[in-house]
């Protein structure tokens, strides 16, 4: 029971290899290679705090078997933007001050970030509907949805520019 | 830490079925999105799974006519993105947008909804009244089962372990037909049923000529209000005759207490929620 395999992935643009039973979950696997930047939160799929894109899509990294990810790309909170460099939607986060513990911040810009993506002018229920799997004890959500908002008119502006 | 458990990958379907058709405690796993916290919480007792991830040929929405198919990997956010479901399968498109959360969306799959039998599954009412059927392969061939005729009890269906469910299928509904869904939970998102109802009904010359109702969380498994459905059929609507239905749907449910609410509030709210739907229902099409 319980063999294990080598798994390759991509995260942030760099491989990372390393060797895992099937029973491990992309959290563990990812949070012992040191990607410490994706959080830990209830472990059942509710709370989003553990949020990766795999492959460019937004998943719940706990739900997810490190095996499943074998070839994949990941990308994390650090993926996303990094000080000096950071995303609009990191900057939105600060200049409304959406983030209070910050616990489950790496979570929202990455589901955010997905929604984003695929929505560039996102209505208040679109947000709402794009960020229901991440959970927030702390901000009651206005500043969250605020700060989307934000990131979104930048993101459109930046668009327009270019 | 999940428990320790074995864990094939087959790459093809043909494959997949193979590994399930060698022992009865193998078990087949999709999305994972109900499994890895059953695991977790020492509620799943297998320990050797065969994972679906790689099946991307059970993965597709497919339009023959009248007739829609869902692949059974085919994911909640599949579905939402596919704006032809809306018209499709419109209860279906409503459960979908209240599915879970965002992530979990990603990853869970039709199949696996069906699959687990919860009596809470979102997708599965709405099915119901569409009169899905789902297609179970096996190394020795294939079956199709009305989705109507496929539990039996709480987690318990006719499938057997050597099984797969591959697809699930219906008919568009007719132009004069409204379809809708409503879920009673704590919150709209990311929140497990306490009663959750699909309601389709047909009109023509006046009367309803076809009534679905199927109710969530109020019974071991989902059901059909089979008894509530012959009485609005052939009838025009009005509201005694929903307020008799509904009666007839809450009599028919079997609910338990539970940390989400008592048995009490479930049969009142299967009341109500039956009579909303049905008149909101019954307002559309006539």
């Amino acid at each position: 029971m319980s063999k294990e395999k080598i798994v390759t992935v991509t995260v942030n643009g760099s491989t990372v290899k390393f060797v895992t039973p099937a029973h491990h979950t992309l959290l563990e696997a990812l949070r012992h290679e040191g990607f410490v930047e994706i959080k830990c939160g209830c472990e059942k799929g509710d709370c989003g705090a553990c949020a990766v894109l795999l492959d460019g899509e937004p998943v719940d990294s706990c739900l997810t078997l490190a095996w499943h990810a074998d070839g994949c790309e990941v990308t994390t909170i650090k993926g996303i933007g990094q000080p000096g460099n950071a995303d609009p939607l990191q900057k939105a986060f600060i200049e409304t001050g959406a983030a209070q513990c910050g616990y489950c911040t790496p979570g929202m810009i990455i589901a955010a970030r997905s929604l984003l993506k695929d929505n560039p002018d996102p209505s208040l229920t679109d947000i709402k509907r794009g960020l229901s799997g991440n959970l927030c004890r702390c901000t009651g959500y206005t500043r969250i949805f605020e700060a989307v908002q934000l990131a979104a008119k930048e993101l459109r502006a930046e668009g327009e520019a270019a | 830490m999940l428990p320790p458990f074995d864990l094939s990958q087959p790459q093809s379907l043909a494959d997949a079925l193979q590994a399930l058709a060698g022992n009865g405690d193998t078990r087949p796993l999709a999305g994972a999105t109900n499994l890895v916290p059953d695991l977790r919480g020492k509620r799943e007792t297998c320990r050797d799974f065969v994972s679906l991830e790689a099946l991307d040929e059970l993965r597709y929405i497919k339009r023959d006519g009248d007739r829609v198919t869902l692949g059974a990997r085919t994911t909640i956010a599949d579905i939402l993105d596919d704006r032809g479901i809306k018209t499709d399968a419109p209860a279906l498109y409503a459960a979908a947008e209240i599915f879970a959360g965002s992530m979990v969306r990603t990853a869970a799959t039709i199949g696996g909804n069906i699959c687990c039998g919860s009596p809470s599954a979102d997708t599965v009412p709405a099915l119901l009244t569409i009169d899905a059927e789902v297609t179970l392969s096996s190394a020795g061939g294939e079956r199709t089962v009305s989705l109507d005729k496929f539990y039996t009890d709480y987690k318990k269906s006719v499938m057997r372990s050597d099984e797969l469910l591959t697809s699930v299928s219906w008919n568009v509904p007719s132009q004069n037909s409204a379809n809708l869904f409503y879920k009673l939970a704590r919150r709209k998102g990311d929140a497990i049923t306490v009663t959750g109802i699909a309601v389709m009904i047909t009109a023509g010359d006046g009367v309803c000529s076809c009534a679905r109702i199927a109710l969530g969380s109020v019974a071991p498994t989902v059901f059909r209000a089979s008894a509530a459905e012959d009485l609005l059929t052939g009838k025009a609507l009005d509201e005694g005759i929903i307020e008799q239905a509904a009666r007839a749907a809450a009599d028919q449910c079997a609910p338990i207490d539970d940390i989400r609410a008592s048995a009490d509030y479930r049969l009142q709210t299967a009341f109500s929620l039956t009579r909303r739907l049905l008149t909101q229902a019954w307002r559309q099409v006539s």
